[in-house]
């Protein structure tokens, strides 16, 4: 069996751990100021209005800080891997504690551009993130 | 209006400890009983003199030996007769306890709090399960953990490293920087007999050791240990009364931020930036006036943050600061840090290790590592979006 605890869910958490099926990041936003925040609350940090609701966020962000965790905390963990803290565009300060994937623990830096990787667990859609595939 | 400063109203009057040490294989009541009667008795009390307890965070299971006691348990044994009691988490982190128990004294709730923390996290490793490390288990994670834990974030090792990362990366920081922190904690600890680890440690060791998370290596974390620490919190104008005194001059406990790892402005800030301006508010006493510092050490960078935080250097500067080592954080040096060993080497009793030392330091108690002439310290403990400082000062 590998790692993987899983978040209780709850009606203001849910459409962000299951956006993921529709491969959407799906953050809160005040329907009133336009702020986004997270975790998600059912008022708006700023004007303090309940019309607040998830929109869909781009899916990309930057690396803000990051670790590579070599430590195996339970025996069914795999290490090393990169922990990382990214800022989404949306809104300065919104930030996710995420788990990047697709690339080598070496390759990951301050500032790197990233993007949503879903994974499925169960009834949860972890958003992971890897660095942001180029596109022309 | 006038600020009021109700900590003056009340004193630490006595401590006590149990052995602290890896594997003692013994229950926390056992402990705590032992801490609590050693500090009744260091105040000159008995336990009829006892009318309140408090205690940090309550008894909290879901971490296998981070409290194993709480405060019904310690009551019950000592068929104590209270008129206030208090147990919790949710507070300016380790030393809230402390706090509820000089706010509790000051309102006049009670006149003598035993405050205590209890840890058998070494003991609950033996017998098959890991201390600090949320989700284990088969339950679904909420509350805060659950923007962390199910991206394997499990550990505070992982929460604290990547502020360090953070703070490298803006001020150039470097790991022989930081090691000052273990290297010094180690020094001091070969002077406490009392200390869990007192082996000499060099930087080499340090640079050599296994990574934990990057940057945080093994010398960089503190280790579950099992122990008690018994504080009393008594009446200021009962001091006549009482053997020896030492005086709460202030307190910090702010939190402005956001109440998150995660989501702080600044990732090179912590909690500890709201607390320490709070408690420098309230009294006269700036930096230069500290004697001894007895600051959480529970990751060496949170101690960095907590030195940053409380104006010991500007904003960023912490490796310039550091780099100096003994000269600068030794016994002999200019701010001499966490002289028992802190957690890293004398053991992780939580917050309450540096209370009991800052203490002994401003009694002129602590022997072979004494101070001279310490006459205000500074305790402080926390980390992220935990964080509680207070001032203390001899009886003058």
């Amino acid at each position: 069996m590998t790692f993987q605890p899983l978040p209780a869910v709850t009606d203001d958490t849910a459409p962000f751990w299951e956006g993921g099926a529709v491969g959407e990041l799906r953050i809160h936003r005040c329907q009133e100021c336009r702020v986004w925040f997270h975790p998600p609350s059912p008022v708006c940090p700023e004007c303090l209005t309940f019309k607040v609701g998830p929109e869909v966020a781009s899916g990309r962000a930057t690396v803000a800080t990051f670790t590579i965790n070599e430590q195996p905390w339970s025996p069914d963990m795999t290490v090393p891997f990169v922990l990382a803290i990214v800022e989404l565009p949306e809104q300065t300060g919104v930030r996710l504690t995420t788990r990047m994937v697709e690339c080598a623990p070496d390759q990951v830096y301050i500032g790197m551009a990233v993007e949503v990787a879903f994974e499925a667990a169960e009834d949860i859609w972890l958003p992971l993130f890897r660095p942001l595939q180029e596109t022309l | 209006m006038k600020t009021v400063i109700g900590e003056r109203s009340a004193v630490i009057s006595g401590i006590g400890r149990s052995p602290v040490g890896r594997k003692l294989g013994r229950t926390g009541i056992s402990l705590t009983v032992e801490a609590v009667l050693a500090a009744i008795e260091d105040a000159g009390l008995t336990r009829d003199d006892i009318d309140g307890v408090a205690s940090y965070p309550g008894l909290f299971d879901a971490s296998p030996g981070m409290s194993p006691t709480g405060v019904p348990e310690l009551k019950d044994a000592l068929r104590l007769k209270l008129n206030w009691f208090s147990g919790g988490a949710e507070g300016p982190a380790q030393l809230g306890a402390v706090f509820h128990a000089i706010a509790a004294v000051a309102a006049g709730y009670a006149n003598n709090v035993v405050v205590f923390r209890t840890v058998t996290e070494s003991t609950a490793q033996t017998v098959g399960r890991r201390a600090s490390v949320v989700g284990s288990g088969s339950a679904r994670v909420g509350g805060a953990m659950q923007w962390m834990v199910p991206f394997h974030a499990v550990s505070a090792a992982n929460w604290v490293a990547m502020y360090a990362q953070r703070y490298m990366h803006d001020f150039g920081l470097k790991r022989e920087q930081l090691a000052q922190i273990a290297l010094n904690a180690r020094r001091h600890a070969g002077l406490n007999p009392q200390a869990v680890f007192r082996d000499p440690m060099s930087l080499d060791d340090y640079m050599s050791a296994r990574m934990i998370s990057q940057p945080l290596c093994l010398f960089d974390c503190d280790i579950p240990c099992d122990g008690s620490v018994a504080v009393i919190v008594s009446r200021a104008d009962s001091a006549a009364d009482l053997r020896r005194v030492v005086r709460i001059e202030a307190i910090g406990s702010a939190i402005h931020g956001r109440d998150s790892w995660d989501q702080r402005a600044d990732l090179t800030t912590m909690a500890s930036h709201d607390a320490a301006p709070m408690m420098w508010s309230r009294t006269n006493l700036t930096p230069t006036d500290v004697d001894s510092a007895h600051i959480y050490d529970g990751f060496s960078y949170l101690t960095l943050a907590w030195l940053e935080a409380l104006g010991f250097f500007p904003k960023g500067e912490a490796g310039a600061f550091l780099e100096a080592g003994e000269s600068r954080i030794g016994l002999g040096g200019e701010l001499p840090l966490n002289t028992d060993g802190g957690q890293l080497s004398a053991g992780r009793m939580h917050g309450y290790g540096y209370v009991h030392e800052a203490c002994l330091q401003l009694r002129g108690e602590a022997g072979a590592r004494q101070v001279v002439g310490a006459e205000v310290s500074v305790v402080a403990a926390g980390g992220g979006p935990l964080a509680g400082c207070m001032l203390l000062t001899t009886d003058r």
